[in-house]
């Protein structure tokens, strides 16, 4: 019997990591889960102050509602690929704010000309600076911000489904 | 055209790999002899039909059809041809219809060279390679398909990383890929015999060279990998405990281990139950390794267009194929009986002890790749495990392997003597001790005894030989005609283990390399390690897809110049990506090493690299799968000779 036991071993292992991985796979779809992004130091933290010519910081305070903030960039090709993804999300009544990052302003007309623009408001952070005070680690980089202007999520990279829908029930709640 | 030509026969190879998994499985359990006969058949169809399918991929390829998804994402019209073929490999959905295709090669070697073996076990073989088979096709076939066409068609397509565009890595997933492939072979044997119920010195002795082929295509494989990192990301490492590095050291573990232990089920036939696992879990591994970059899950440098829904099919694909021999290891292997009774120390305890150290390796490593995934799932805490962590394990459980490995060999079976065993190798030991303190001079003290190691294996291994030639003790022409006589598979053993010295060596001279990070402005110069490097000029050049920028430098030693290096920096302009080509003189002792990195205000910034001993440590991989192939060679020729043996007992009785 004992015997029995053992050789049944590798399969209750195998099951075990089976079904981590399994969660794992779950949590990056809904973009709960990163295995390759360092978190971000904001999570629960009030937002860091800024002002940019579009909208500042006390704009999004004075919103009074949940608002997304997207770091975006023309010359970023992940960033094409999550255009359809925040149009949707504008569509469904999101309001999504855009910065640009480190972007020359033609280009970023440009670009959201080509592609659709989903933003209600837009601004332009040319030198980078506000995104260092953020530590935005690449673009895009999407973040949710409370009615009191506390960082509530992050997602670093482009959005897939599982995750734009995570972040869609996360503004209905 | 060609694309869906090639689409429908990867459908029509999904036809025959569902009749390959059924057929013959059901007819070996229901014993009817011609439903296994059909078996070797639709195993070579299979292959066929996928021969056919990656054909049209490349000709799609060759031909710049940017209509086909797959060859607009990873091509251009610039692109040299020599990486328009490779490129039908190189990207995602192209390495699994390949991927596919070795699979379905191994299935046409059973049916074509498994004619000696017992009809039912074929079958089942086969069948089982076939259930693999259509897990992976429809795979392809569903998520990845390779043929999906693109409307309206781009222009021109996205061209290749630049990075993959080196013709090193053009042939390094080939390789790595039979290996990893390879293992399904013995993987299928070992489910096939719990299925038979059975296993004999038979099944070891069909077992070994299939796993052999797969282990060194397996060596060549991870040796070219770690070459190129070296000589092309221009960091001047060789190895990064990165974690695709580490998913494929894993099944070389295991499979290594493996290789060792059907030697006791063929010769001894003990450890029986320990090898079917063996031979299930390497496969295991190996599929593994390829879910865990393929899903995105592993961060690394070697990434494909990661997407965690691929990563669900593949999951319930290795629940299919891993969980389910896995749960027919549990419910058959408590009947396999041992038998094969052993002492201690013995040719048997030798390899039993090669194959704790070598799985222990193997869990070390994969507790480091996989912890941190588990941290951050389960107790929500980023970390992540670094070469200090491996180094610091690795090495403790390596040393004993390099120790016991020249001992080994000279044991006898069942019962022996480490007295006499040691006394045969004792210039090997006085060889490693002269080595070891004439490294003291030049090294610190841990890469002085791994010199030392070195040699001892690198002696011990010939010891072997030296020992059945019985060198000295008999005439010089006697000890030559003893030295063809002896069977190919003793040089594989000692081509294996010398070949390990030989890298091992490599790896402690290259713990001794210096690096120097300079900025210099053309006509300045540096030295180091006794050389004297000097700038001449930094100047445009212009390739095929690509601006450069080439800096000469001439490096002298005592004022005598030696060699002239021209590093570059290449400019995509397909990809606006920018890459560095290293450049290294070599004279096969040490490796000066060139890399030219940005410039600015006339001056750039130079990185300088002396790498002592660095071509020792893919010059041991290749001897070691040199030795791989010995051994094969060797095989090939005693495979027939039992079943003849048997074939006169039987009609004698």
């Amino acid at each position: 019997m004992n015997r029995r036991l053992l050789l049944a071993v590798p399969l209750v292992a195998a099951g075990a990591a089976g079904v981590g991985f399994w969660s794992m796979l779950n949590g990056m779809r809904e973009g709960k889960f990163d295995p390759r992004g360092v978190p971000s130091m904001l999570i629960d933290k009030p937002m860091p102050d800024f002002t940019l010519a579009g909208f500042t910081a006390a704009d999004v305070r004075a919103a009074g509602r949940p608002i997304v903030i997207n770091f975006f960039a023309s010359w970023c090709v992940p960033c094409i690929e999550e255009a359809p993804t925040l149009l949707a999300l504008a569509r469904a009544g999101v309001p999504l704010w855009g910065i640009a990052y480190k972007d020359k302003p033609a280009a970023t007309d440009a670009f959201l000309t080509r592609h659709g623009n989903p933003f209600a408001k837009l601004a332009r952070d040319e030198p980078g600076t506000v995104a260092i005070d953020w530590g935005v680690t690449g673009v895009p980089e999407t973040y949710l911000i409370d009615k009191s202007g506390i960082v509530r999520w992050r997602f670093s990279g482009p959005m897939p489904e599982g995750a734009a829908q995570f972040l869609a029930e996360k503004l209905r709640a | 055209m060609i694309a869906e030509l090639g689409h429908f026969a990867l459908a029509l190879a999904i036809a025959f790999a569902v009749a390959q998994a059924i057929l013959p499985l059901w007819g070996a359990w229901r014993s009817e002899a011609r439903l296994m006969r059909a078996a070797p058949a639709l195993a070579i169809g299979q292959m066929v039909a996928l021969a056919v399918s990656f054909g049209c991929l490349v000709l799609v390829s060759v031909n710049d059809d940017f209509s086909v998804q797959n060859i607009a994402e990873n091509s251009h019209t610039l692109k040299p041809m020599l990486y328009k073929i490779t490129g039908a490999w190189g990207s995602h959905e192209g390495s699994i219809l390949f991927w596919c295709l070795i699979l379905s090669l191994c299935g046409g070697a059973v049916a074509l060279f498994g004619r000696p073996l017992p009809a039912s076990l074929r079958a089942r073989v086969i069948g089982v390679l076939g259930v693999t088979a259509f897990g992976f096709e429809l795979f392809a076939l569903l998520e990845s398909n390779p043929f999906a066409r693109l409307w309206p068609p781009p222009l021109n397509g996205r061209d290749m990383n630049p990075l993959l565009q080196d013709p090193g890595l053009a042939f390094h997933p080939p390789i790595l890929y039979a290996g990893y492939v390879g293992f399904a072979i013995p993987f299928a044997f070992a489910v096939a015999a719990l299925l038979e119920g059975r296993i004999d010195a038979a099944w070891g002795r069909w077992v070994r060279p299939w796993t052999l082929g797969a282990w060194c295509c397996l060596t060549g494989g991870i040796a070219l990998g770690s070459w190129w990192s070296y000589y092309v990301l221009g960091w001047g490492g060789f190895w990064f405990w990165d974690p695709v590095e580490n998913a494929s050291l894993l099944p070389w573990l295991t499979g290594t281990a493996l290789l060792h232990s059907a030697i006791v089920v063929e010769k001894r036939e003990a450890l029986k139950t320990w090898t079917v696992l063996l031979a299930i879990g390497t496969f295991a591994l190996s599929l593994s390794g390829t879910f865990l970059v393929r899903s995105g899950i592993l961060n690394s440098v070697h990434s494909f267009a990661n997407d965690p829904a691929r990563g669900v099919f593949i999951l319930g694909l290795l629940a299919l194929i891993i969980g389910g021999s896995l749960l027919i290891f549990a419910l058959r292997a408590p009947t396999l009986g041992s038998s094969g009774l052993f002492a201690p120390v013995s040719r048997e305890g030798a390899l039993v002890l090669n194959n704790i150290l070598l799985c222990s390796i193997a869990a070390v490593v994969m507790t480091g790749t996989i912890y941190p995934l588990f941290a951050d799932l389960l107790l929500d805490q980023k970390i992540s495990v670094g070469p200090p962590f491996f180094n610091a394990t690795v090495l403790p459980l390596a040393t004993p392997v390099f120790l016991a490995m020249s001992l080994g060999p000279t044991l006898s079976w069942k019962r022996a003597a480490l007295g006499p065993a040691m006394i045969r190798l004792w210039w090997a030991s006085v060889a490693a001790l002269i080595v070891g303190l004439f490294a003291t001079f030049g090294m610190k003290l841990l890469p002085a005894l791994a010199m030392a190691a070195a040699a001892w294996m690198f002696f011990g291994a010939l010891a072997e030989i030296v020992e059945r030639i019985r060198l000295f003790r008999v005439s010089l022409a006697n000890s030559f005609q003893r030295l063809i006589a002896l069977p190919l598979s003793t040089f594989g053993t000692t081509l294996g283990h010398a070949g390990l010295g030989v890298t091992v060596a490599g790896i402690a001279g290259m713990s001794m390399a210096t690096e120097q990070v300079v900025l210099m402005k053309p006509g300045e110069s540096v030295a180091l390690a006794g050389y004297e490097f000097r700038l001449v000029d930094v100047h445009d050049a212009k390739g095929s897809n690509y601006n450069a920028r080439v800096a000469t430098i001439v490096i002298t030693e005592g004022g005598k110049p030696i060699v002239t290096l021209m590093p570059e920096r290449r400019s995509f302009t397909t990809q606006t990506m920018t890459t560095t080509e290293a450049k290294i003189s070599t004279n096969f002792v040490r490796d000066l090493y060139v890399v030219l990195g940005e410039e600015r205000d006339g001056a750039a910034v130079m990185r300088l690299h002396d790498n002592p001993l660095a071509p020792w440590i893919w010059f041991g991989a290749l001897i070691m799968a040199l030795g791989g192939a010995c051994s094969l060679a060797d095989r090939r020729l005693r495979i027939a000779a039992p079943t003849r043996a048997t074939a006169r007992a039987a009609a004698r009785a």
